[in-house]
């Protein structure tokens, strides 16, 4: 049982929590594997997206574990600027609410929104990525594969290469590999590389080299454009060549290294097209084990309320 | 502890009831059998291995119930389940649901649904190897082993060899 | 009237005084005077504190905080005299609408209130405001608070401009590129939370781009709210160099540090933000060594719709002047940095030599303006007792001592704890 209402990050969620989400999770991959995708949890309860930004990905992963699980969904797509005019955020939820809505899961560009609506709402509110702050399930569902592969966390070692400064992903898997007893290292041009992340337990590497020496998960963020755009680094082939990860790169790996990416990834960019489609590559097995997950972190948030 | 039936008494009791079997059912035509996993999956091999003994072919397959069960949101937790692929069709047919142990009825009003996710039976039996009474549904065995009234205190265990026991039914203190 | 043995709090030191009363001005300073009057024994007795730099919103903004809410604040904390930032609706570039906030302050008839003009039209950073016209109002300095005058040019014209109606200009330092959308400190906690950064360089560029004006102008510049390590550092070097430079820091700067951010309290949110030990030990020694001369409290009531929303879309700026006073003793005092004397320099000795306003000190043929208050008591900030509009404040909760008794506004009580 989870100690909260709500999933907001893996900041203030323990370990016990997490391996309780990761241990449900199993049991639920179990029966996604047979196909199996009708529990009946959360029959008779509603689940809404609430989603400030796009994600097509992370999006349909939710509504269909909330499916699986019996859920009505109702989506909801609002642009940013929609937010600066019209409805506050609290207002939004409190609407819901009155809608007997029972789950709302969130995407906001702010970091912070979804800790603000969760405390202004009746509704179980489960972080879906904020701004730059956190994205937990993503971050549980890379846990996940990686217990699946390595079976414990204790001494792993995880590369986690990229646009680290914005992202929320980065500092989910800090924040939660840290508690697991996992090692952590960056490595990111310095533009991209914000302050303060050794001091929450990230090893920064000096060298592309030294961040994948003897790691067990390498793992790609995605570079978005739009940072080339604001000037931190010239272009996407010079990103790629310096700070992106080849086959050549991953010989410094351990040689049960396993490849992996939040998604949607730049092929050629932080990672090689070869790289993304080698047999160590968990890129699209991270896509089920999100559903499994996602399911585990619904069954869990809903279990007081469900239990007699 | 107290031994009802050994191993002996056990094949005996499979014999009779493939008997009973074929004599309501007028022969084994469209006749199936459908054990709940897992000691109801064991009740039913054997009792299609005493067809096969008498040269009639009767088939059978065992059932999961887990994702039929009427607890899981209330004792709210995810069951071990697989997927029910029997390898034959249920449609039109005679299903002799089997089970070891006849108790609340709830296992067996679960395995009907499981069956009718597999299709539309002609007609579904119940064949219990022991009733212990206790029920909680209104659930009645069509072909019963043996009547056994046991008190909640009491356990009852069933030992299939293939389950790793050794094919005694016994009465255990809890 | 008469202020009875109180611990008076003079130039060069705190003496048990007695002090009369003529009008609106201190009449007599002695060991005994006989009389009625006010009965301050126990209590210390300061110069009335000047608050140089608060937000009283009106003209425009009256659901946050009007001149008559801010005044009744004003007392409350001790304060006598307050200049009022121009970033109203409209903004205060001209005369009329300085004409409009000195007379309602002169109305509602608490604490002195002083308009401060706009540098430039809208605060727009480009053309002059009407200077000579606001000063025949009453402006007492100029500012484009809330922003930065981004155009050296228009900034030196200003600077110059200025000169000749003796307005010094107080500077809010911002670079706005190197801000690029940042709502708090860019360090540990705003990687922490992911909650866009400022870095400190944003504000002491423009630190450094204002005091190479003074220097090479040869005029006076202030610089508003304090807040980084390198900021105190570069005054501090301008200072010995003989730049006419002062500066002021607020109480959120000197007393915390940016980890209350980490609860996304929207009420730590605050421009320049919060920043960390470095710079709040670099601001307590600034204090301490005259780099920065004073303490404002950057008052800037908000309505909760402007703060209850997410962290990136809330409105800057902490609602402090009820409790700038206490956070004073508290944390400044209590602690050993600075002595009252001191203190009593930084709130209202240096603000009336900064902006040449009447009183600031506590001697003879001074304005009647005082505070008085108890040192030794405490009590736990509650923003629900706020008489301020604004109930903006990160800091409900803190203990803090210091309460004030009285406020005394050219020989009047204007306020008296209930």
């Amino acid at each position: 049982m989870l100690k909260h209402k709500d999933l907001l990050g893996l900041y203030d969620t323990s370990a016990e929590e997490i391996c309780e989400i990761l241990s449900t999770a199993v049991n639920m991959k179990k029966l996604l594997l047979q196909n199996i995708k009708k529990l009946p949890h959360l029959q008779g309860k509603t689940a809404t997206t609430l989603f400030y930004e796009n994600s097509t990905r992370t999006r349909v992963s939710f509504e269909l574990a909330a499916k699986y699980l019996g859920a009505g969904t109702v989506n909801i797509s609002a642009s940013s600027s929609s937010v600066q005019k019209g409805e506050t955020l609290i207002d939004t939820g409190k609407t819901l609410d009155a809608m007997k809505n029972d789950i709302i899961i969130i995407r906001h560009p702010m970091g912070g929104a979804p800790r603000l609506l969760a405390k202004n709402v009746r509704a179980h509110v489960v972080n879906g990525g904020d701004g730059m702050y956190e994205h937990p399930t993503q971050a549980l569902l890379d846990f996940y594969t990686m217990q699946e592969t390595f079976g414990s966390f204790n001494g792993l070692k995880v590369a986690i290469l990229g646009d680290i400064k914005h992202s929320r992903v980065a500092k989910s898997n800090l924040f939660g590999l840290t508690k697991l007893g996992a090692e952590v290292r960056m490595y990111a041009p310095q533009t991209l590389i914000p302050k303060g992340m050794d001091a929450m337990g990230a090893k920064i590497a000096k060298r592309r080299e030294e961040a994948i020496d003897g790691a067990d998960v390498v793992m790609g963020l995605r570079i978005q454009l739009e940072r080339q755009q604001g000037g931190q680094f010239p272009s996407l082939s010079e990103y790629s060549e310096f700070f992106g990860v080849n086959r050549e790169l991953m010989r410094y790996a351990s040689p049960r290294a396993i490849v992996m990416h939040p998604g949607p990834v730049n092929r050629g960019v932080e990672l090689t097209s070869s790289l993304i489609d080698a047999d160590n590559s968990k890129i699209e097995e991270q896509v089920l084990n999100g559903i499994a997950v996602r399911m585990a972190v619904l069954f869990l948030l809903t279990q007081r309320e469900g239990q007699v | 502890m107290s031994v009802i039936l050994d191993k002996a008494g056990l094949a005996r009791m499979i014999v009779r009831l493939s008997h009973e079997i074929e004599e309501r059912n007028e022969g084994t035509e469209g006749v199936c059998l459908l054990g709940i996993k897992r000691g109801g999956e064991a009740v039913a091999r054997r009792v299609a291995e005493a067809f096969a003994a008498r040269g009639v072919f009767v088939p059978y397959a065992g059932i999961s119930i887990g994702m039929h069960r009427d607890d899981l949101v209330t004792s709210y937790f995810i069951p071990e389940a697989e997927k029910n692929e029997i390898g034959f069709s249920v449609e039109g047919k005679r299903v002799v649901l089997c089970d070891d142990v006849l108790h609340t009825g709830r296992s067996v009003c679960a395995a009907i649904d499981a069956i009718f996710e597999l299709g539309r039976p002609a007609c579904v039996q119940l064949l219990e190897l022991i009733d212990r009474g206790g029920r909680e549904l209104p659930v009645r065995a069509d072909y019963v082993g043996k009547n056994v009234p046991m008190s909640r205190s009491e356990f009852l265990d069933v030992g299939f060899a293939e389950l790793g026991g050794d094919d005694t039914v016994v009465i255990r203190k809890r | 009237m008469i202020i009875k043995n109180g611990n008076v709090v003079l130039r060069d030191g705190v003496k048990k005084q007695d002090i009369r009363i003529e009008g609106n001005v201190i009449a007599e300073i002695a060991d005994h005077i006989e009389g009625e009057g006010i009965d301050a024994a126990g209590l210390t007795v300061f110069p009335g504190l000047i608050d140089m730099h608060v937000h009283f919103r009106e003209p425009g903004y009256e659901y946050k905080e009007d001149i008559e809410s801010g005044s009744r604040a004003a007392v409350k904390g001790g304060f006598t005299q307050v200049c009022c930032m121009p970033n109203t609706s409209p903004v205060c570039d001209n005369a009329a609408v300085a004409y409009f906030i000195r007379h309602r302050g002169e109305d509602v008839g608490l604490v002195k209130v002083h308009p401060i003009g706009a540098i430039t039209k809208g605060e727009n950073g480009e053309q002059l405001a009407d200077i000579g016209g606001m000063k025949k109002q009453g402006v007492v300095a100029l500012s484009d608070d809330g922003k930065s005058v981004a155009n050296s040019k228009v900034m030196r014209f200003a600077m110059e401009y200025a000169s000749n109606f003796g307005l010094t200009c107080l500077c809010h330092c911002e670079d706005k590129e190197l801000v690029d959308g940042g709502v708090v400190n860019e360090g540990y906690s705003s990687t922490l939370t992911g909650l866009k950064g400022i870095p400190r360089a944003a504000e002491d560029i423009m630190i450094a781009r204002d005091i190479c004006l003074a220097q090479s102008l040869d005029l006076p510049v202030h610089i508003c709210h304090v807040s980084t390590y390198s900021g105190v550092q570069l005054i501090r070097a301008a200072k010995q160099n003989g730049v006419k430079v002062t500066a002021e820091t607020c109480p959120h700067y000197y007393a915390v540090t940016d980890s209350i951010i980490e609860s996304f309290d929207s009420n730590t949110k605050v421009n320049p933000p919060i920043r960390e030990e470095i710079d709040r030990l670099a601001i307590v020694e600034g204090l301490k060594d005259g780099t920065l001369d004073c303490i404002v409290t950057d008052h800037a009531p908000h309505h909760v719709n402007d703060k209850n929303v997410e962290y990136n879309m809330a409105a800057f700026g902490i609602s402090g002047i009820e409790t700038s006073f206490s956070f004073a003793i508290t944390y400044l005092y209590r602690t050993g940095a600075l002595t009252l004397c001191e203190i009593a320099d930084k709130m209202s000795g240096a603000p009336a030599r900064i902006l040449g306003l009447e009183g600031g000190e506590i001697a003879v043929g001074k304005a009647a303006d005082l505070t008085i208050a108890n040192l030794e008591e405490s009590y736990v900030v509650d923003s629900e007792k706020f008489v301020s509009k604004g109930k903006n404040t990160p800091f409900n909760g803190y203990e803090l001592y210091g309460v004030v008794k009285y406020t005394v506004v050219d020989g009047k009580i204007k306020y008296r704890e209930a």
